[in-house]
């Protein structure tokens, strides 16, 4: 009975909204660019699922038709694809804002016109203070460095040196890294810069090995940067800990840097990296395995954290039209709003009404590359 | 001391990477009046066709011939098809042309290639040598005798080479050049292949130290240009002063006052230099006629 | 040029303008016509100090990321109202030029290209490092003009895009009203006889110096207040405003079109804003085409789009 009462309303919805066969869902992501690094896995990623949901019958029988842009990182660009895709190509949900800027330039559409947003970076000013239509799924920069912190402190570590990016995701992540590095005991003493695509960081490495007391040492940043300043950290003879973000969380780092460099490395990372060395009852294990044979499969390359924040935004996307039932704006948003432990690659989602990232820190998992693979020491 | 000494290495090793691009853009100036800033770019396939062929199981002196040889040609396509069509434009059209095939250079390589990073072996190991309290990678010396070499091989070739005051006659005065007989045409082509072979080689070079990714011509560009204008454009000594000591301000900046505004710095002195010396350190003045 | 032909220049861009949102499908193209109204702004300044003077500049993102800023920055932090901080971030941007375009200007060709490309980027280094103040690379906020609501409360209810397709529109025929001017007037026939000759118009007792930082200071208050008007509309600004890529965009909108005429380079401003939103269904193939397009156009129409076809028609006139 119940049944064909649900079906009944998903008829009248389908002839209610027209066309009935297509659910309009729209992405704009930094696929060129400075941050290509991280958008052109992501925009890979979406396009593959939502050929893979299509072959499996859609969202309740309705097929997705996906629009990405391309914004090439320019958040002016973003906001006009924002409005493009809301405006003319009538999407009910928008996935994407590789960066944090891009993403604030979406932000405001969504916001304005009332249609969910599920963005792929990293800031916590994205979701804080909550706005109704704004969800994002990767970790905050803050919760990056509180994991980073507490595994300083489990190793009587309270002394460090920073040397950050100065790009959008490693000035962000050192700024959050400050602000709550007093909260878990650590001082940090020294803190350098790098311009993103700067070919040796040996000076500012050479002053936080002459600074006294240095336990440590935090390099927040993404793309080629960390791997230049791992190789060079090895180069001037620094063996003090070395702690990535989870910015180069692929296996494509310790390619680039090499496995002696990398010996001992941290990083806080997600399920997606260990996938092969998850233990047999771990919740994510049939996720990222399944997320990482496929896009290997198809695109021969490894996967990467970003492609994972844009597997989980559409997987939650998806789960949340489901469950609505329907392809309108606001009720995707409510259905979104309720989502309760939906099992991603980057951890599990619960979203309530003043939590619209839905992690905590025990979806980061703190990692060490040894003899060029990574291992959990959890 | 030991730090200095660190800053230093730093330097020349960054610096020795700008050189090399501003000796790639001193030879099409020189032939042509024409500043490339599609340079970059050469670096960048000359990184990316060794960094895909030496994957694909070529040993890697071929894989950089290879690479070396597909760039050279690419230059001299670039300029029969773009600046030779263009010849007599104004300095701005040049430009234009340049940065557009700049684009469409990046726009290809995203497609034949990829958008990850990569990087190749170092040639000599990975062991820092220790010298004078500091550390150097093996790989830097060969990047800063790459560029030494270069140099050297550029300042002969215009000095005591009968090719090489060809290509300067051809800049200076294309119908004069004519008229006494020089193929100016040809001139002009080989500065392209020259030029690109020297940005691919480049390319080779720096790729086990800088790592390579098909965006990575912009920020070169810029930085080698900068440099060839701080030593005087056209000049390879001013192309190798000027690439080193804007390499080795950066790393002094970054070492002594901010890492932040490293290069800001660098393009402070670029401008003091420039208010004091129109045409660079080793410039040379030209008249300008009516 | 007469008077009349002015007129007549500025008459068809404010009918076009006009007749251009009967043919709108949808809220996106007011958008897009805003961003074509506020690029075409800052090019006509370009128009000036290229067209016009012969000079060159590769940092004039700079002032736009000035301009931009000044808004995100002065109502939070010196309480002035956004209107006010636009006319704030002009003043500064041609202080700014006045104080650097002296010795700038010294240099030729390539040097000034250097000299301008290296204050571009420090401005842009400037504001993502300035974190506290800036926001980072990440950006910051820019509150409302202000001057919707204000419409709406004289009971005129228009869209956002509506709104900034108009007020755009109306800043852009301004400027170019006072170019059209300044290139009948006495000041800038002395730049088009720099542009041509400096030993020239010296002789013939021309000061040189002084009308090129002329052209730099008025260009740059172009640059200014568009890159003001950029941030407003957006709500949201980054340091992308103030870089590299954006003075090069400016500069081949300006080129072209049709450096030497204000036509022109609306015109070219109004090609590179739409390309991009064209070249979507090319999606991978997008930066190969456009930088085949740039490359092209100036190989056959070297003097830039507009003036090329318009020579071509008189060509055949006559």
């Amino acid at each position: 009975m119940k049944l064909t009462t649900a079906l009944t309303t998903l008829m009248a919805l389908g002839l209610a909204t027209g066309a009935g066969a297509e659910i309009r869902l729209g992405a704009s992501l930094s696929a060129s660019g400075g941050a290509a690094f991280l958008g052109d896995p992501e925009a890979k990623t979406l396009e593959m699922l939502v050929e893979e949901v299509n072959a499996a019958g859609g969202i309740n029988g309705e097929e997705i038709v996906l629009t990405l842009y391309d914004d090439g990182g320019d958040p002016n660009k973003a906001r006009t694809f924002a409005t493009r895709l809301v405006e003319d190509d009538e999407v009910v949900a928008i996935i994407g804002g590789t960066t944090t800027g891009t993403t604030m330039s979406v932000l405001s559409v969504a916001e304005d016109e009332g249609i969910p947003f599920i963005s792929l970076a990293g800031a916590i000013q994205i979701i804080d203070p909550v706005r109704d239509y704004v969800f994002k799924t990767p970790h905050t920069d803050r919760m990056a460095c509180e994991k980073i912190f507490t595994d300083m402190q489990t190793r009587g570590i309270s002394k460090i040196g920073m040397i950050a990016g100065t790009d959008g995701f490693g000035a962000s992540m050192e700024a959050q890294c400050k602000d709550v590095a007093g909260d878990h005991g650590i001082e940090i003493l020294v803190a350098e810069t790098y311009a993103p695509q700067d070919a040796d960081m040996t000076p500012q490495l050479t002053k936080i090995k002459a600074t006294e007391g240095v336990q440590a040492v935090l390099n927040p940043g993404f793309g080629q940067g960390p791997a230049i300043v791992t190789r060079n950290y090895a180069q001037i003879g620094l063996d003090l800990p070395l702690y990535q973000s989870h910015g180069v969380a692929s296996d494509g780092f310790i390619e680039l840097t090499g496995v002696e460099a990398a010996e001992g490395v941290r990083l806080p990372g997600t399920a997606l990296l260990i996938a092969d060395i998850l233990e047999d009852g771990d919740a994510q294990k049939p996720v990222v395995m399944a997320y990482k044979t496929a896009y290997e499969a198809k695109y021969g390359e490894a996967v990467s954290t970003f492609g994972g924040y844009a597997h989980d935004a559409f997987r939650l996307m998806v789960d949340a039209i489901a469950r609505a039932g329907s392809d309108d704006p606001d009720e995707i948003r409510d259905a979104l709003e309720e989502t309760r432990d939906l099992v991603g690659t980057t951890g599990i989602y619960s979203f309530s009404a003043d939590d619209h990232l839905g992690l905590n820190l025990s979806a980061f998992r703190m990692l060490e590359i040894r003899d060029g693979a990574w291992t959990s020491i959890d | 001391m030991d730090a200095l000494m660190q800053f230093i290495f730093s330097g020349l090793t960054v610096g020795a990477v700008y050189a090399l691009v501003a000796l790639g853009f001193t030879i099409i100036y020189n032939a042509s009046d024409v500043v490339n800033f599609a340079q970059g770019e050469f670096v960048m396939l000359g990184g990316m066709i060794t960094v895909f062929t030496f994957e694909a199981g070529l040993p890697l002196p071929l894989a950089a011939l290879i690479a070396i040889f597909v760039t050279s040609a690419v230059g001299v396509a670039l300029n029969k098809l773009a600046i030779e069509p263009a010849r007599g434009a104004p300095v701005v059209s040049l430009i234009i042309i340049t940065i557009g095939a700049s684009i469409f250079i990046r726009g290809a390589a995203q497609i034949v290639f990829d958008k990850q990073l990569h990087r190749l072996p170092s040639f000599s190991g990975d062991e820092p040598i220790h010298m004078l309290g500091a550390t150097i990678l093996p790989q830097s010396l060969w990047v800063i005798g790459g560029a030494l070499l270069v140099f050297v091989g550029l300042y002969l070739f215009f000095t005591r080479t009968l090719t090489g005051k060809a290509v300067l006659a051809t800049a200076n005065n294309r119908l004069a050049a004519q008229l006494v007989g020089i193929n100016t045409g040809f001139m002009m082509t080989l500065s392209f292949a020259l030029s690109a072979a020297i940005g691919a080689l480049a390319g080779v070079l720096v790729t086990p130290i800088t790592l390579v990714g098909y965006d990575i011509g912009v920020a070169l560009a810029l930085k080698g240009f900068a440099a060839a204008m701080l030593g005087g454009m056209g000049n390879p000594k001013g192309a190798l002063a000027g690439g080193l000591l804007l390499g080795l301000f950066e790393a002094l900046t970054a070492g002594y006052i901010s890492s932040q505004y490293k290069e800001a710095v660098a393009f402070i002195v670029i401008l003091a230099v420039l208010f004091v010396m129109p045409q660079g350190i080793f410039g040379e003045k030209k008249t300008e006629r009516v | 040029m007469t008077c009349r032909r002015k007129w007549i220049q500025i008459s068809i861009i404010a009918a076009i303008m006009l007749v251009l949102p009967f043919f709108f499908p949808s809220g996106y193209y007011y958008r897009v016509g805003a961003l074509v109204f506020v690029n075409a702004l800052s090019v006509v300044g370009l128009v000036i100090l290229v067209g016009y003077a012969g000079q060159i500049s590769l940092g004039h993102a700079g002032f736009a990321g000035i301009g931009a800023y000044a808004c995100a920055l002065a109502p939070t932090h010196l309480g002035l109202h956004p209107a006010v901080a636009i006319l704030l971030g002009a003043l500064i941007s041609a202080a700014l030029a006045l104080l650097i375009g002296r010795p700038i200007l010294r240099l030729k060709g390539y040097y000034l290209g250097v000299a301008t490309l290296g204050f571009g980027i420090l401005v842009s280094m400037v504001l993502s490092n300035e974190r506290a103040l800036t926001g980072g690379p990440d950006g910051m906020s820019v509150p409302d003009l202000g001057l919707r609501s204000l419409l709406r409360d004289m009971g005129w209810r228009i869209s956002g895009g509506e709104f900034w397709y108009g007020l755009n529109a109306v800043v852009l025929l301004i400027g170019i009203w006072i170019a059209l001017n300044l290139y009948q007037s006495a000041t800038g026939r002395a730049m088009r006889a720099l542009h041509g000759s400096e030993v020239a118009a010296q002789t013939v007792g021309i000061d040189v110096p002084r009308i090129k930082l002329q052209a730099f200071v008025i260009s740059a208050v172009y640059a200014s207040v568009a890159g003001s008007l950029l941030a407003l509309q957006n709500g949201f600004i980054t340091p992308e405003v103030a870089g590299f890529m954006h003075s090069v965009e400016m500069v081949t909108m300006a080129v072209l079109g049709g450096v030497g005429s204000v036509l022109g380079a609306t015109l070219g401003a109004a090609i590179l804003t739409l390309l991009p939103q064209v070249l979507t269904v090319f999606a991978e193939y997008e930066q190969l085409v456009l930088g085949l397009i740039m490359v092209l156009v100036m190989i056959f129409l070297p003097r830039g789009l507009l003036p090329s076809i318009v020579a071509k028609l008189r060509g055949r006139g006559e």
